[in-house]
């Protein structure tokens, strides 16, 4: 049965890129998509707009998952985020700082921050500082993180990423500063924990859509709309195996 | 622009990691695949300790940094440079293996931990006080309502009419509520790993810059 698995995910994985490479066809790339609104990443993009504006800086926070580890998606949604961020705040008098739990992370979010200033052709703009790690266990990396966003005159934080329980003191401590917070993360727990200690909170697969609304590229947008066709797909085989399994067809 | 080299060659790593993967071991004639593919990952788990390796370097410097500027010097980096410097004394002396140098980094790393898990009990008490000023509407209100039953019924409370026919019935079906939830998310989030991981394969989504 172990072979019918493997066809099964090499099937879904060829399917969800042959989608994307259609749906990022010119031709079906002009459509207009209109994607459902999520109040949380409309705030958060107008909390980013005035953070650039006041010239307070934008804190974001890309969680503590290994890049090895199976929640390490959410780490690249979070570099994703993090470059689109670093582009936006361009103009800013106060360049972005990201923090993160884990040492991959750190170097990946040094190297996203340079890569977004040497194609905006401001390398000059790159500073080392702003990409961090602020602890290598889950609680040093919030208690590391937390003077940042105590100090570092922070307007806006953003926890996208792989985070636990404790990431719950980071949301609250922004609440302290009066800044905006936005949580999302793939762990259902801190999913939990957001929604009572952010400003505002994606739960479920929203995480995946943090790019494709701050409008970080077609690509994005094209991944959202393969995602939402998979789940339809996913939706259709359960059904299916559910008739099965009443008709007494055993798989 | 991105190197084309670093993208081609991401591309080609990630594919041949994926492949071995789904490829199934019965298929015997492409297992040449797997063993590149275990090549690939040793190389990146050396990788990775390297980088976890320079993330705390650049911790320490960070922390020396602040605490010898002129201006606003970091009184508390201080701790941190010489705990560091400490840790990494002993741990080399004696080995992090040594169960007197593993005793000591407990002692100070579990009542720290613990206190900070103690501060997010509380934390999260008052939040959820005032969790209607800042959400308005029904979820809210769903929210903690399960979380008040999913405590009641975690701590055992609703055990004895859990024997009763009907509200056993009904308490078993809230039981399989959560598992049923937990799992849609779950569907959904690794329907955006995939989608996010194709991205990478695809050459769309770097998250190096080359």
């Amino acid at each position: 049965m172990i072979w019918l698995e493997s066809i099964l995910g090499l099937g879904l994985v060829v399917l969800a890129g042959a989608l994307t490479l259609i749906l990022s066809l010119p031709a079906l790339r002009k459509r207009k998509v209109v994607f459902r609104a999520i109040p949380a990443l409309q705030r958060a993009r107008r909390a980013l707009g005035l953070s650039v504006e006041d010239g307070s800086r934008i804190h974001l926070s890309i969680g503590k998952a290994s890049i090895f580890s199976p929640t390490n998606a959410s780490a690249l949604v979070g570099l994703s985020t993090l470059e689109r961020v670093a582009q936006l705040s361009l103009i800013s008098d106060r360049p972005p700082v990201a923090t993160s739990g884990e040492g991959t992370l750190t170097v990946l979010s040094q190297d996203t921050l340079q890569a977004a200033y040497r194609i905006a052709n401001v390398p000059e703009q790159y500073d080392p500082e702003r990409g961090r790690l602020t602890g290598a266990t889950p609680m040093s990396y919030t208690a590391g993180t937390l003077p940042v966003i105590h100090q570092e005159r922070i307007s806006a934080n953003l926890f996208v990423g792989n985070f636990g329980p404790e990431a719950g003191l980071m949301a609250a401590a922004s609440e302290h500063e009066n800044a905006f917070s936005l949580g999302a993360s793939d762990a259902l727990d801190a999913q939990a924990v957001f929604y009572v200690t952010a400003e505002e909170a994606l739960l479920g697969e929203e995480l995946f859509a943090v790019p494709a609304y701050l409008q970080a590229g077609a690509i994005y947008q094209t991944s959202l709309r393969v995602q939402d066709i998979l789940r339809w797909v996913v939706v259709g085989l359960m059904v299916l195996s559910a008739i099965l399994g009443l008709a007494g067809v055993s798989l | 622009m991105r190197s084309p080299v670093m993208t081609a060659l991401a591309i080609a790593a990630g594919l041949i990691v994926l492949l071995g993967y789904l490829i199934p071991p019965e298929w015997t004639s492409l297992a040449y695949i797997q063993a590149v593919r275990a090549i690939f990952i040793g190389w990146a788990v050396v990788l990775a300790g390297i980088a976890a390796w320079v993330g705390v370097i650049h911790l320490f410097l960070t922390h020396l940094r602040r605490m010898t500027a002129r201006r606003d010097a970091d009184r508390y980096s201080v701790l941190v440079v010489l705990a560091f410097l400490v840790t990494a004394a002993a741990g080399m002396i004696l080995t992090p293996a040594d169960p007197r140098f593993q005793q000591a980094v407990l002692a100070i790393q579990v009542p720290v931990e613990a206190t900070l898990l103690g501060l997010l009990a509380v934390t999260l008490v008052f939040a959820s006080m005032r969790l209607f000023q800042r959400r308005k509407g029904v979820m809210a209100v769903v929210f903690v309502i399960s979380a008040v039953f999913f405590l009641l019924l975690g701590a055992g409370l609703l055990m004895p009419l859990q024997e009763m026919p009907l509200p056993g019935a009904l308490i078993g079906f809230f039981e399989r509520l959560p598992v049923a939830g937990g799992r849609g998310i779950l569907i959904g989030i690794a329907l955006g790993s995939l989608m996010t991981g194709l991205r990478i394969l695809l050459g769309a989504d770097r998250p190096y810059s080359g």
